[in-house]
């Protein structure tokens, strides 16, 4: 039997000719991340561990991302334990705000995430760098304290679910509605301990954005982790970002398969998370009548450059509904220097956008657009939980950017066939 | 060691944005974690667990953000643990590691009702409910994490491989 991508991956970090699907394993990590939620707790956990120095100071990264720029005094002291910390330690990749990103967009961006590696975050969104070849999971701040002292983790090998995705996608149809369609089919756990392998024609078309986007969202199906292939657009796009060397991996021929899922496109539409499930899907023609008051476009979901030009491509010439409020966040400072360049910020806000500094921010409900009582948001997020952008009485939908700008226009959640003729 | 408590009753997916909302991650003091501990899910859970108490639930506890302040704040409540259908990943990795007990036994999750008294012994993860006359038993602990376990948890491991402290098999 052969293997798939992540266990051969998992199999080298062990120095194993082959793994089982169960067994645990130890490996050394190509790189660890937490952020200015989860590495305060981090870094409190080295000290008690009795850690001196880091296991590499160019393999550790600390991005202040979810409450930056601070939000108020008790966030501006969790930056400062992670700044004095990252001093301290001579990280070279910390990033500073004016210099940032979402981390999920910005570590892709600066070419640190690469084909093959292994990666753990404590970020439950890690999982991203799936899109570009690397087994990349999600983990706790106790589990990043151990990598970022011993620079090797444990990990239980997981099995391994295909998705293939067959046909030609419709108009505005994007990886983010693949993934809420293919949550949507098996659930919040319906890959709990599993990892996700996307394939198929349609992956092969989708830009490596798409892709990130869908790898971003494995987490949602409980999976621990999501990946496509490398191919020919993943090795351009890290060729030029990359400092270290990386060898792909890619699924032997006859990979053991705990299952695989055929997925036929043709007739997808965009789809909607409605609250309070990212599973809990429907096509856009489907969603009824929902007025909204808000509108978030950005996120490690969707911040990245296409999503801003598919948002601007709907928003160009036209405003904003008067009783929605659009808050667009670019994702990194690179993505918001080139929206700039490229007129789309012109377009948002003659919209009557306003356009933030890179920032986490509302999709957690922690600061820019937080949601009162009864409010309804449409958002370009990956989560729709219960109080996750503010009051536990209001409520989050997820979509495309595309779907989320041209409801921001009319006002109610609208297929942006309906704005854009 | 016998852990003896009332059941707090909750669904499946409890997310950990329920747990903790992200409002209250500017801190990870447990104690000031704890008093917003699944106040978006039932306001009087803070307000009225008893040191002792069991949290029961359905499938996929702990799914969503890896926050390890959802495990800080549960167990800062003072709760014996948490008896479930099963555990999202990051949420089982978070719990091992802060020292949060949890149960995995669909079984034991569907036969408690809200209130009902629980007594667990828990090493064996022998769960029973003494009013219903019935005794379940939790999956045991993989063989790797209950090594970790006793070599004093992750934290401990990490500090014995960094002095080249023997650890025991």
């Amino acid at each position: 039997m052969g293997q798939t991508m992540v266990e051969k991956i998992l199999a080298r970090g062990a120095g194993r000719e082959k793994l089982e699907p169960g067994e645990i394993i130890n490996t050394p990590i190509d790189l660890c991340l937490g952020n200015d939620i989860t590495a305060p707790v981090a870094i409190n956990e080295f000290g008690k561990m009795g850690a001196e120095e880091v296991f590499d100071t160019r393999r550790v990264v600390l991005v202040p991302d979810h409450f930056t720029p601070c939000k108020d005094i008790a966030a501006a002291k969790q930056v400062q334990i992670m700044r004095e910390f990252a001093r301290e330690k001579r990280i070279e990749n910390y990033f500073e705000i004016g210099r940032m990103g979402v981390e999920h967009a910005l570590i892709p961006e600066k070419g640190l995430a690469l084909p093959g590696d292994i990666i753990i975050g404590a970020d439950s969104h890690t999982c991203t760098y799936g899109a570009l070849g690397a087994f990349a999971t999600g983990v706790g701040s106790t589990d990043l304290a151990a990598a970022m002292a011993l620079g090797e983790v444990w990990f239980k090998v997981p099995s391994t679910i295909k998705f293939e995705y067959h046909g030609k996608l419709k108009p505005w149809v994007t990886g983010k509605d693949l993934i809420l369609y293919t949550i949507g089919k098996i659930g919040v756990d319906g890959a709990l301990y599993r990892a996700m392998e996307f394939g198929g024609p349609v992956i092969s078309q989708l830009t490596l954005e798409g892709r990130l986007t869908m790898a971003n969202m494995a987490i949602e199906a409980g999976a621990k982790c999501g990946y496509m292939e490398p191919d020919q657009k993943t090795l351009e796009y890290v060729s030029s970002r990359a400092s270290r060397e990386y060898t792909p991996v890619y699924s032997d021929q006859g990979a053991a398969y705990e299952d695989v899922h055929q997925i036929e496109v043709n007739e997808l539409d965009p789809q909607i998370a409605f609250p309070h499930l990212p599973s809990n899907v429907r096509p856009v023609g489907e969603a009824g009548n929902i007025s909204i008051d808000q509108v978030i476009i950005g996120s490690c979901t969707n911040g990245r450059l296409e999503d801003l030009r598919e948002a601007a491509r709907v928003l160009k010439k036209r405003q904003g509904h008067p009783s929605v409020r659009l808050i667009i966040i670019p994702a990194t400072q690179e993505v918001y220097s080139r929206a700039i360049s490229e007129g789309l910020m012109d377009i948002f806000i003659s919209a009557g956008a306003a356009v933030s500094t890179p920032t986490c921010g509302p999709c957690l409900g922690g600061h820019m657009g937080i949601l009162a009582p009864g409010e309804k948001a449409l958002a370009t997020t990956n989560r729709n939980f219960i109080g996750r952008m503010g009051d536990p009485q209001s409520q989050v939908y997820l979509s495309s950017p595309a779907v989320a700008a041209a409801s921001a226009i009319t006002g109610y959640i609208t297929h942006p066939e309906e704005v854009v003729q | 060691m016998i852990l003896r408590g009332q059941a707090w009753t909750f669904g499946d997916d409890v997310d950990t944005d329920v747990i903790i909302p992200a409002r209250y991650l500017n801190t990870f003091d447990p104690h000031e974690l704890a008093l917003h501990c699944m106040e978006d899910a039932d306001p009087d859970f803070a307000k009225n667990v008893q040191p002792g108490d069991f949290i029961v639930a359905g499938k996929n506890f702990g799914c969503g953000s890896s926050r390890e302040h959802a495990p800080i704040a549960l167990k800062a409540t003072g709760i014996s643990g948490i008896i479930a259908v099963s555990f999202a990943r990051i949420f089982f990795r978070n719990a091992m590691n802060t020292g949060l007990p949890i149960w995995e036994s669909p079984e034991a999750a569907c036969a408690i009702g809200k209130g009902d008294l629980v007594l667990v012994k828990g090493r064996e993860g022998v769960i029973e409910l003494p009013e219903k006359k019935e005794t379940y038993q939790a999956a045991p602990l993989p063989e790797f994490i209950q090594q970790l376990i006793s070599n004093g948890g992750l934290v401990n491991y990490v500090r014995k491989k960094l002095s080249r402290d023997t650890i025991s098999e």
